[in-house]
């Protein structure tokens, strides 16, 4: 009896915009160009807002941060894929997804400097707060898109998460039922190659994260992550065949995480200076930007207003998160549950005489 | 009022509440075309279909997790563990999120959604599936705990908290499946969530207990009854919120309370029961508060030894009457 094949795995990655700039033409979505000028300046926002978030950190303004440097393409290539009514379940490191969907950059400002009212998506906005247990929402956004699919709703469910929520039980059961279930979800990954300290290859042994989607019945694609038209067109494409009921998709962004885990993090004394400069060559802005100059559409100036405008916008957004008062601690009953416990509202009680008694 | 076993009641509340609102749903593990590992499902495929009636993979995290989107998606599900055990492998999904979101989305969301997780010992199923697990739920603010006793509760309480907006965790016991009861008629019968009842009045003690515990309690105080000593059973009926009022009440009245659980003694439901009697009439106290509580052992495979570590009518009746000898 011969052993035949029965299954083969092939493995597709999506390369539009190299790093000097050229663009296959035949694949590139079609953008209008105010709109590709639109996504640049999202990355500029992005980066300024984090370039800002990092020193305000440092001058003890906000608390711990996580910087999105260099996962940029990924994060707002992906975003602006995203239809209105699409469900967003972003991890703790998509800043640039919810600057490029809209969320107030002040709310931002406001979580992260240690104010959870800042999560308060404002109406209009099917943003999910940031999830910062590792891939404990991959089973959320799941639930989501089959009460979309349950309650006849015409939309998709993303969910953003990094290398190292592959190795967690939530990916793989998170897949597994969106898969059995056939439900309207597109997975992103941004791979970034890095897990605070720990490499992708010791998250997995697997040459691909892409491929682990094979395993769940469903398609998984690799992107360069750092190209944000091929971020942008493996999204639309993924998010259009989940709203008309094909299922789940898995894109891998294969990017860097260019500054270490978080603030509270030095990157420096696990990997080498000669990787981050490899991947520095590879900056997702640039691109763009060489890509812009050569169509004619981008001069230096317009770059150096993209940057003024950027950073005015970053100013405001941290004067008004500043100016937010502290909350009160009735604030701490108000959200806790649906309706309080007598217990609870015992508590509430001695809390406010406890206030008076220390205004006092 | 008609009789039904609790299974019945439980399976008649998951009936109507379906019929009556197209959002409430339900998943788990052999919960559609197998009709639930105890038979509480029975029917619901048939009558509400695939995309209402769910079998899961085998994923007790990802049941609640998926039930968690789901609510914030607009749904009210009821998502099935297939025995209270396996909500140790849902944990982080119950503890730190389900109770949790929303109050981290400032109250921008409700999960209205409902676990439903038969437990306890008893029917020799050894140290692993055979557990109470009930304060560890208690214990985490942000869910409602519920342990009904009769049918009547089951269904009136079942149907309470599928129309909750708070996650609430409803806790079965295996071995009153079967119990039969009287069960009011009317299709909008309900039970507060929060609120005990006294089963049984009486003057000389009060006995306070929960879930299968409660129909021991009862069983007890007939037998109390016969040689003149009169119990008052206050059924907690719902662990959170806890009425603490009712069995503070009853115990000023009798002045002599013991408190049954059949979960472990060790930082168990009992000494929180007996820390709110004492805050609540410790002047009114005639005798200590008397605990009854499994012991502190992995529940046993044999029959024998299992019987040892479940509380047991004559455990209720020996504390009910050590209570009376002692005096304050």
């Amino acid at each position: 009896m011969p052993v035949n094949v029965i299954e083969s795995l092939t493995v597709k990655r999506l390369e539009i915009l190299d790093p000097q700039g050229n663009a296959d033409e035949g694949l590139l979505p079609p953008l209008p160009e105010e709109e590709i000028m639109r996504m640049y300046e999202l990355l500029v926002l992005s980066r300024a807002f984090d370039e800002r978030a990092l020193s305000l950190q440092r001058e003890g303004r906000i608390g711990t941060y996580p910087s999105i440097l260099g996962q940029e393409a990924s994060q707002v290539g992906s975003a602006l894929a995203i239809a209105r009514g699409d469900r967003v379940f972003p991890s703790f490191r998509e800043t640039g997804v919810q600057i490029a969907l809209g969320y107030p950059i002040h709310l931002l400002l406001q979580y992260w400097g240690g104010d959870e009212r800042g999560l308060r998506t404002p109406d209009g906005l099917n943003i999910f707060p940031i999830c910062v247990s590792v891939g404990t929402h991959l089973p959320h956004a799941v639930g989501a898109a089959l009460a979309a699919r349950i309650r006849r709703e015409q939309c998709a469910v993303i969910a953003y998460f990094g290398d190292g929520a592959t190795s967690k039980g939530d990916f793989h059961e998170g897949f597994n039922m969106a898969g059995v279930f056939g439900l309207p979800v597109v997975f992103i990954c941004q791979n970034n190659q890095w897990a605070i300290s720990v490499p992708v290859e010791r998250q997995t042994a697997a040459g691909t994260l892409a491929r682990k989607a094979w395993a769940y019945g469903f398609e998984g694609v690799q992107v360069d992550g750092n190209d944000v038209f091929a971020v942008y067109r493996a999204t639309s494409e993924a998010l259009a065949k989940a709203r008309q009921g094909g299922g789940p998709t898995f894109i891998e962004c294969h990017t860097y995480r260019v500054a270490d885990h978080t603030t509270a993090d030095d990157a420096s004394r696990y990997r080498s200076a000669a990787e981050v400069a490899e991947w520095r060559k590879r900056d997702p802005l640039l691109r763009l930007r060489l890509f812009m100059e050569r169509k004619g559409l981008w001069t230096e100036e317009d770059e150096k207003n993209a940057w003024q405008r950027a950073r005015t916008t970053v100013d405001d957004a941290v004067k008004e998160a500043e100016s937010a008062p502290p909350p009160e601690p009735e604030e701490l009953f108000q959200y806790a549950r649906a309706t309080l416990s007598p217990r609870q509202q015992r508590q509430l009680k001695e809390i406010a005489e406890r206030g008076v008694r220390n205004a006092e | 009022m008609p009789e039904m076993t609790y299974r019945d009641a439980l399976n008649l509340a998951l009936k109507e509440e379906m019929r009556r609102d197209p959002t409430v749903v339900t998943w788990g593990e052999d919960v559609a075309l197998y009709e639930g590992s105890f038979k509480v499902t029975r029917g619901l495929l048939a009558e509400f279909g695939e995309e209402r009636v769910k079998d899961t993979p085998i994923s007790e995290n990802t049941i609640i997790g998926v039930a968690i989107g789901a609510a914030m998606g607009g749904l009210r599900p009821i998502a099935e563990l297939m025995t209270v055990n396996f909500a140790l492998l849902a944990m982080d999904q119950l503890i730190n999120h389900m109770t949790k979101i929303r109050y981290m989305f400032g109250g921008q969301v409700n999960l209205p959604m409902v676990v439903r997780a038969p437990g306890g010992g008893g029917s020799q199923l050894a140290a692993q599936h055979s557990q109470s697990l009930e304060t560890f739920f208690m214990h985490a603010p942000g869910m409602h705990v519920l342990v009904p006793a009769t049918p009547a509760d089951a269904r009136g309480l079942l149907k309470s908290a599928i129309r909750d907006n708070n996650p609430v965790m409803f806790l079965e016991h295996e071995l009153l499946y079967n119990s039969k009861g009287e069960v009011p008629e009317d299709p909008e019968f309900t039970v507060p969530l929060g609120k005990a009842e006294v089963k049984r009045e009486g003057k000389d003690v009060t006995i306070v207990a929960y879930s299968r515990m409660t129909v021991l309690a009862l069983a007890a105080a007939d037998t109390l009854a016969k040689e003149g000593i009169f119990c008052e059973v206050v059924d907690l009926r719902s662990l959170a919120p806890l009425d603490t009022e009712t069995f503070v009440v009853s115990a000023r009245k009798t002045g002599r309370a013991v408190v049954v659980e059949e979960c472990w003694r060790t930082a168990g439901l009992g000494g929180h029961l007996a820390s709110l009697i004492y805050e609540g009439c410790f002047d009114s106290l005639r005798a200590p508060v008397r605990r009854v509580s499994g012991l502190d052992v992995p529940m046993p495979y044999s029959r024998k030894l299992e019987r040892l570590c479940i509380p047991q009518e004559e455990d209720i009746v020996a504390a009910v009457k050590e209570t009376l000898k002692a005096q304050y």
